[in-house]
């Protein structure tokens, strides 16, 4: 197999997960948002799993089914039925029109391009595109963060953002997989406290909606 | 070398030890022993690498940053700073042995007595600039803990606040320092940067860099402020270690960084260092004699005497970089050898100021008063500190100031019209900082030993315990014999200053009576032994012939009353009456500021009267720095209470705008 095919398929892979990016960031619906996590993570999932093929390292199939596991299958469950335990099925709300959004969006996918094939001008190709739509999933899933009111949300959000940092760890050779299994308990920790905090603070507000929780320190808007 | 690493070591395990065991009053005396003895080592192994003028002793150890290590060196110079520091720490745990004791918080000093002692020790043996910045900050976190010993005392607290910024600043120019001379390769070791060129502008800078950090940990003007405060603050011993020690481990730092590491030196580098340390003598003496307070007139004139060796230095570089190594050297080891006397009778006089307090319970001068029929024995060492540092022929004070001021006279050989015009006007501001002290500490001696008790506490002082006595006894001894016999002193500093400079002053030990002579026997010498076999010689002979000749019969007459017969205690002359003159003639110098409050004719109320001193450096520079981050605090204090949405926006905007900054450059 030629270098092009595999530079391709990883091309495709890591621009997929960029346009499964901008999909999150217009969802608003709660289910549609996590079938669309569960997908994104699925991506995730599969470009790994061709780094590893491609770069002959059988830790990163490790990795791959981590993503699979956890993020594809076991987070958005969970989630699903924390949405459903709190009600929650109704439309979510964004802050700025979805238009202006995908707008900022793709301006944000082209600052990390620009930035990135000149700032890595002298690596690897694979390499640079890889880190460069890395950089642009890690920017769209804090944008989403930005965007978001639902506590919900702002958790897949912050999800989709560590997938980008997963692909560019894996872009980059030779990430230990110490570190890798590292970050996915740290995810998994912070996904369970982030769940727990959800109910605690549906219990004291009646709402995930964050604003309640800036009424209640009685700040401003 | 091993063995001064390992009683660094030991220091180290010593106060680890103590923080269990810091309660008791014995364990506080076996703790102050043990530091007593490990100092006792490090003194003797520092001697005898500077008696046997062997050549340096380097040590890498396998700790600290990977790749790098710690490296410690033993040459000339660190062996002489390592013998002050050594020295200092023994006087201090030997005077620590009976005054720890009275200690009520003994938890609070004793872990961080040898701790203390360890830094300053590292600070002298690291050879590359990472060790010798984490020993720096070890050094000043310590003090900063045992400054805040006494924590619940009112002010204290402010004092160790001030402290820690001054410090953390100091260290902040410090590793800037060490930054440009490390150079584009980026090596820590002093080796490295001893080899590296360096342009005139960075060499400026790192001589501005160096001023600045060592300046600020040894009290030059302006970066004085918290020196005044914290030194006092600490327990007797610890300010004696801090005044007497602490500031030399800060001109060790500055003199390691220009005359060794820095490269070659420029004549106009002499300058700031000239106008700098003649200003700090002499505020620093015109504050010391405002002060009421006996451990703070300490403090300020340790600010005095720091600017005399500064003045030495500054006349070193000026003479070393026009060739002129004889006159180099003779600046060099007068500034060396201001260093070591102040070390020594600084130290002396906290501890006698530490005496005063365990014996009183006093620091103000105008509660004190009569000590000398109480302590007799404090009475008289102090006495040889304050003659020491009045620079009285025949102790040590006048010897080295004398030298400095022979190096001055050198001056109008200079080729540069600055340095011809200038020096003779920072030695006449050095003749003035001499004669201050000699009345600053006239007034402290005559209002805390002489005259009568002030205060009931004064009048039932009782004199200090043996060991703190030996201490200062030691100390007194040493200021003696350094002042009677310069000449060995001045033969063992030859080896670091011809290290320093390139050559050394000439042999003095063959002289006829032990005298010295600096330069030439036409131009000037002084024989510090036929002056004090001459003035004990002629004291005694006044006091036989006045015992043997005088009237023994009893006369009873009135006192000499001032016309104001009133018996009490507090109509004596008192500490702020002495001042009165030298406050009025510097009052524009110094901020000082006097108010009469005198009531109409017929108002019943009684006149006041008040006089206040306002540290004007403190007015001009650091209050506005105060008010502004004051100000910027208020400012920013909205950003404490933004909603979670709004901190993620700012984190997004800062990260795109980087980007964006990386993007568009180039």
């Amino acid at each position: 197999m030629g270098s092009g095919l595999s530079f391709d398929v990883a091309h495709l892979l890591a621009g997929s997960l960029v346009l499964v990016s901008f999909m999150l960031l217009y969802q608003d619906r709660m289910y549609a948002l996590l079938n669309i996590f569960a997908l994104h993570a699925l991506v995730l999932a599969l470009s790994v799993a061709w780094q590893a093929y491609v770069q002959d390292a059988p830790h990163l199939f490790v990795t791959a089914a981590i993503a699979l596991i956890f993020k594809a299958i076991v987070i958005p469950v969970a989630l699903r039925r924390i949405v459903e335990r709190l009600g929650i099925h109704r439309e979510i709300e964004t802050v700025g029109g979805v238009g202006l959004t995908m707008l900022a969006g793709m301006a944000l996918v082209g600052l990390s391009m620009v930035v990135m094939l000149r700032v890595t001008g002298d690596a690897d190709p694979l390499a640079r595109e890889d880190l460069a739509f890395a950089l642009s999933v890690v920017l769209l899933g804090l944008l989403m963060m930005v965007t978001r009111r639902n506590a919900v949300s702002q958790v897949i959000g912050f999800m989709s953002l560590e997938n980008g940092l997963i692909l560019a760890a894996t872009g980059a050779k030779g990430m230990p997989l110490v570190v890798e299994i590292s970050v996915a308990f740290s995810i998994l920790i912070a996904f369970i406290v982030i769940g727990i905090f959800l109910f605690r603070i549906r219990e004291r507000f009646d709402t995930v909606d964050v604003r309640a929780l800036d009424d209640f320190r009685g700040e401003r808007q | 070398m091993t063995i001064l690493l390992l009683s660094v070591v030991g220091l180290l395990v010593l106060g680890l030890v103590s923080i269990p065991a810091g309660h008791s009053p014995r364990m506080s005396a076996i703790v102050y022993g043990l530091s007593a003895a490990i100092t006792a080592v490090l003194l003797a192994h520092a001697l005898a690498h500077l008696v046997s003028g062997s050549g340096p002793v380097s040590q890498t150890m396998p700790l600290g940053l990977p790749w790098i290590g710690v490296h410690f060196r033993l040459d000339a110079l660190s062996a002489l700073f390592l013998a002050i520091v050594a020295a200092g720490g023994l006087a201090a745990s030997v005077y620590g042995i009976g005054y720890g004791r009275h200690e009520e918080s003994p938890g609070r000093v004793l872990p961080f007595f040898p701790a203390f002692l360890a830094g300053m020790v590292l600070v002298v043996l690291a050879d590359d600039a990472f060790t010798f910045l984490v020993s720096w900050e070890f050094m000043s976190l310590a003090s900063w803990a045992l400054v805040m010993a006494h924590h619940r005392e009112a002010d204290n607290a402010r004092s160790g606040y001030v402290y820690l910024i001054m410090a953390a600043f100091g260290t902040f120019c410090l590793l800037l320092a060490f930054g440009l001379l490390a150079g584009a390769q980026g090596s820590y070791a002093f080796s490295a940067m001893r080899g590296e060129a360096l342009t005139p502008v960075t060499a400026g800078l790192v001589l501005a860099l160096a001023l600045v950090g060592a300046g600020s940990k040894a009290g030059l003007v302006p970066l004085h402020v918290w020196l005044p405060l914290a030194h006092p603050a600490a327990p007797s011993h610890v300010s004696a270690l801090m005044s007497g020690v602490m500031t030399k481990v800060a001109i060790y730092a500055f003199i390691r960084i220009i005359f060794d590491l820095a490269g070659p030196i420029e004549w106009w580098w002499s300058v700031p260092l000239l106008v700098v340390g003649a200003c700090t003598a002499v505020l620093g003496v015109l504050y010391a004699t405002m002060q009421e307070d006996m451990k703070r007139v300490l403090a300020y004139s340790t600010i005095e005497n720091i600017g005399m060796i500064f003045v030495g230095l500054g006349l070193a570089l000026a003479f070393a970089a026009n060739g002129f190594a004889a006159a180099a050297a003779l600046a060099m080891t007068a500034a060396l050898f201001h260093a070591i006397n102040h070390s020594l009778f600084k130290s002396l006089l906290f501890f006698g100021a530490g005496a005063v307090l365990r014996a009183t319970g006093e620091r103000r001068m105008d509660a004190l008063g009569g000590l000398i029929h109480r302590m007799p024995r404090t009475g008289i060492v102090f006495l040889v500190g304050c003659v020491a540092i009045s620079a009285l022929p025949p102790l040590n004070g006048f010897a080295s100031e004398w030298l400095m001021l022979q190096a001055i006279l050198q001056s109008p050989d200079l080729p540069e019209w600055v340095l011809k015009l200038s020096i003779p006007a920072v030695g006449a501001m050095l003749a003035l900082a001499t004669a201050l002290a000699a009345a600053c500490f006239v007034r402290i001696y005559g209002i805390v030993f002489l005259g009568r008790p002030r205060t009931a506490e004064a009048a039932a002082a009782r004199e200090v315990d043996g060991y703190a006595l030996t201490a200062m006894f030691a100390l007194g001894g040493l200021c003696l014999a350094a002042g009677v016999l310069p000449g060995f002193v001045i033969d063992g500093l030859a080896p670091v200053v011809s290290g320093l400079v390139g050559a050394r002053m000439p042999t003095q030990a063959g002289m006829e009576w032990l005298s010295i002579m600096p330069v030439a026997e036409s131009r000037s010498s002084y024989n510090g032994l036929l002056g004090f076999l001459f003035i004990v010689f002629s004291a005694s002979m006044a006091a036989f012939v006045i015992h043997r000749f005088a009237s023994r019969a009893i006369r009873r007459a009135p006192a000499w009353d001032c016309g104001f017969p009133d018996p009490r205690p507090a109509a004596q002359y008192g500490a702020s009456s002495f001042a009165q003159p030298i406050r009025r003639v510097f009052a524009a110098a110094i901020g000082a500021k006097e108010t009469v409050d005198m009531p109409l004719p017929g108002d019943l109320r009684p006149a006041r009267f008040s006089s206040v001193i306002r540290d004007r450096v403190w007015d001009l520079l650091y209050q506005p720095v105060v008010t502004g981050v004051a100000a910027a605090a208020d400012r920013l204090n909205r950003f404490q209470f933004l909603t979670i949405r709004r901190y993620l926006s700012l984190v997004f905007v800062v990260l795109v705008g980087l980007l964006m900054v990386l993007a568009l450059w180039q």
